[in-house]
């Protein structure tokens, strides 16, 4: 089992044409993901690579390939855009890898998106992959091993480093997602752990966040109150100066409850194993496994 | 992106909220003029990105121009906070019967933008948070519908008992809220938003942020930028499209995204040392950003070991590899470089480096390790 998407997932790739999206689209057809329909404007009609429909619009590519996920590697000013259209087309999964994209924008998409009964990861995040069965974004497949550990972050390359140290290490992912660096984001920790105390194949899961915000003392709230599972947690950002933007919009520290501290004591607080550094990870697992 | 005080008083302004006169001066004899044109007694206020400036003399109060040219030449040759001042305002000291606050920033929880309001204003809002955070007024608006007049009167109640000046206060938060989205900002803050003696309300300050990812659809803001009053070495990292910080340590760090950065610069302080910096290079393996990245950590006097962290996603090491190759040729190093990589094509990137004379590691911890050593001035290897 995985979260999210599995071997039936039928994916529409926004920006297919794209620098970004035509890389990364041959990416997860390689790792059999099933990519049924590619969407450029003004470039409908065309077929890329031989295998994939491109339509102009997302209305146009669900009526005929029927898509239940969209990955959008859509430039930033045209990103936000690009996401209302797949929430109005009826797509249930739509995975936005774009980084950039103004905030306000989103204030404005979110509210849409929930509407139409959508659910959105990201943006500015690096989507998320069942190893040996679907891969929707960017993560490098070949750190990936098949497994039972669930893996949800705020980040990108430093999940690719703790899942690297699980996979080296003989621990597996059942599924590892990337909900997205920016301070507004259509998914947070909490589905994600839902998803995964309920999924039979996950044994445990390894929360990664990182300063900014109040996502993980909410995650942490969440585990003691409705999770049977293990939790292993590391939060990046100990060394970060206050009222600095630390790469990731989201990254920034404004008043006490955003700081690397406070967060993982809500972390010990709700009885969460808490790394010191990423290759804690395996022998925290071990000890609650 | 943070705005001047100058520059988010013309905003506001233009938006139609009520701010006092008063310009800005570069010079001593600017200052002067402005204040003769003012009349009476008026403030002159040290432009920086800095809080504190009252604490540090940047805000200085004059009786008339010649003590306003005064205040202007002591204030406009100082540094507050390592940023040096390059302007000042100068404005009519007004006589203020009360002070309140009003603000619009965004809320992560609601995922809407929120008006704050208190009535104890004219301090530090997050103390205020802190200390008596019933004296906050929060309220989230639904963007799709702005907000709306009778929740902008309600927030106005909170401050005066008046309702004349409720509506007042109304007007200037409808109007806060129009910038808000209007610059692209993530926060737009009146401290204080004063009562005068004869019962009117003026923005006496003002501080607007944009958020960075707004610049390219709105360059008559990115136009505003001032950098002369932000550290050289983030200004250089920025014009190279690299995302830096500048902080205080000995070991400079040169790694692929914010997470592993973060992650990086608290590794470095486990061992036992201090990062000189944040730095992302990126998902792109330009060596021309990797050379940017050298020159702006060897700018630095305090770097003392250099530490490349590098995971390979889909950022190739061995791109990353030539390009610290081609950097070493171009930028003199007078200090150690670790460099780790790891991740797609490590082997060959791990020849690369040994051809060229550098030794590489794989193993995140073992570099870190390495370079605190190196850092302290303790060998290769030290344990």
């Amino acid at each position: 089992m995985s979260i999210f998407i599995d071997a039936g997932t039928r994916l529409l790739v926004q920006g297919i044409t794209g620098r970004d999206g035509s890389f990364h689209t041959r990416q997860m057809m390689r790792y059999a993901a099933q990519v049924v329909a590619g969407v450029t404007p003004g470039k409908g009609g065309q077929t890329f690579d031989d295998a994939v429909p491109v339509f102009d619009t997302v209305a146009d590519a669900m009526r005929e390939t029927r898509p239940n996920t969209a990955v959008s590697y859509v430039p930033a000013a045209l990103a936000a855009s690009a996401i209302f259209e797949a929430a109005d087309a009826g797509i249930a999964l739509i995975v936005c890898i774009t980084e950039g994209i103004p905030v306000l924008d989103m204030t404005r998409v979110l509210p849409f998106v929930h509407e139409r009964g959508a659910r959105l990861l990201g943006p500015n995040c690096p989507g998320l992959i069942s190893p040996g069965k679907s891969k929707v974004g960017i993560i490098p497949d070949t750190i990936c091993r098949p497994g039972r550990i669930g893996v949800v972050s705020r980040s990108g390359t430093l999940t690719y480093e703790i899942v690297h140290q699980l996979s080296t290490q003989g621990y597996g992912q059942s599924t590892c997602l990337g909900i997205g660096g920016d301070p507004l984001i259509g998914t947070n920790f909490i589905p994600c752990l839902e998803a995964f105390q309920a999924d039979p194949e996950t044994e445990a899961v390894v929360l990664i966040g990182e300063i900014g915000g109040t996502d993980e003392q909410q995650a942490a709230e969440f585990v003691s109150r409705a999770m049977t599972k293990p939790v292993v947690g590391f939060i990046a950002g100990q060394t970060a100066p206050p009222g600095r933007r630390m790469g990731h919009a989201g990254a920034i520290i404004s008043g006490a409850s955003g700081t690397a501290a406070e967060k993982m004591a809500a972390f010990a607080r709700a009885g969460i194993a808490v790394m010191q550094r990423p290759a804690d990870v395996v022998p925290l697992l071990r000890e609650r496994l | 992106m943070n705005l001047h005080e100058y520059q988010a008083r013309d905003i506001l302004r233009q938006h139609g909220i009520p701010v006092p006169p008063g310009d800005v001066a570069s010079t001593p004899e600017e200052a002067r003029a402005i204040a003769a044109r003012l009349g009476g007694r008026v403030v002159v206020k040290a432009q920086v990105h800095a809080g504190g400036r009252g604490k540090a003399g940047g805000v200085k109060l004059a009786r008339d121009a010649a003590e306003a040219a005064a205040h202007a030449a002591t204030i406009l040759g100082m540094t507050i906070k390592g940023l040096p001042v390059g302007r000042v305002l100068v404005a009519p000291a007004a006589d203020i019967a009360a002070e309140s606050y009003v603000g619009v920033v965004i809320d992560r929880a609601s995922q809407r933008p929120v008006v704050m309001v208190s009535a104890a204003g004219g301090i530090d809002i997050e103390a205020v948070a802190v200390e008596s955070p019933g004296q906050i007024h929060r309220l989230a608006v639904d963007p799709r519908y702005g907000l709306l007049p009778h929740q902008a009167f309600g927030l106005g109640l909170r401050l005066y008992r008046d309702t004349a000046q409720a509506r007042a206060a109304a007007r200037i938060m409808e109007a806060v809220y129009e910038t808000f989205y209007a610059v692209g900002a993530s926060l737009v803050e009146i401290n204080p938003l004063a009562t005068t003696p004869d019962g009117a309300l003026v923005a006496l300050d003002a501080k607007i942020v944009i958020d960075d990812n707004e610049l390219e659809r709105h360059p008559e803001i990115a136009a505003l930028r001032d950098s002369s009053a932000e550290d050289p070495s983030e200004v250089a990292a920025r014009r190279a499209g690299l995302s830096f910080i500048k902080l205080d340590g000995s070991v400079g760090c040169c790694v692929n995204g914010a997470g592993l950065a973060m992650a990086t610069m608290d590794l470095v302080k486990y061992y036992g040392g201090a990062p000189a910096n944040f730095l992302d290079i990126g998902g792109s393996s330009n060596p021309q950003k990797v050379v940017a990245a050298l020159r702006i950590i060897t700018a630095d006097p305090n770097v003392r070991a250099i530490l490349f962290n590098i995971f390979g996603g889909i950022t190739r090491c061995d791109d990353v590899a030539n390009g610290i190759v081609q950097a070493s040729e171009q930028v003199a190093l007078t200090v150690p470089l670790v460099i780790r990589l790891t991740g797609t094509n490590e082997a060959l990137a791990v020849e690369i480096l040994t051809r060229a004379g550098f030794s590489a590691l794989t193993d995140m911890d073992d570099a870190v390790r390495q370079a605190v050593a190196l850092a302290a001035g303790r060998g290769v290897g030290a344990r």
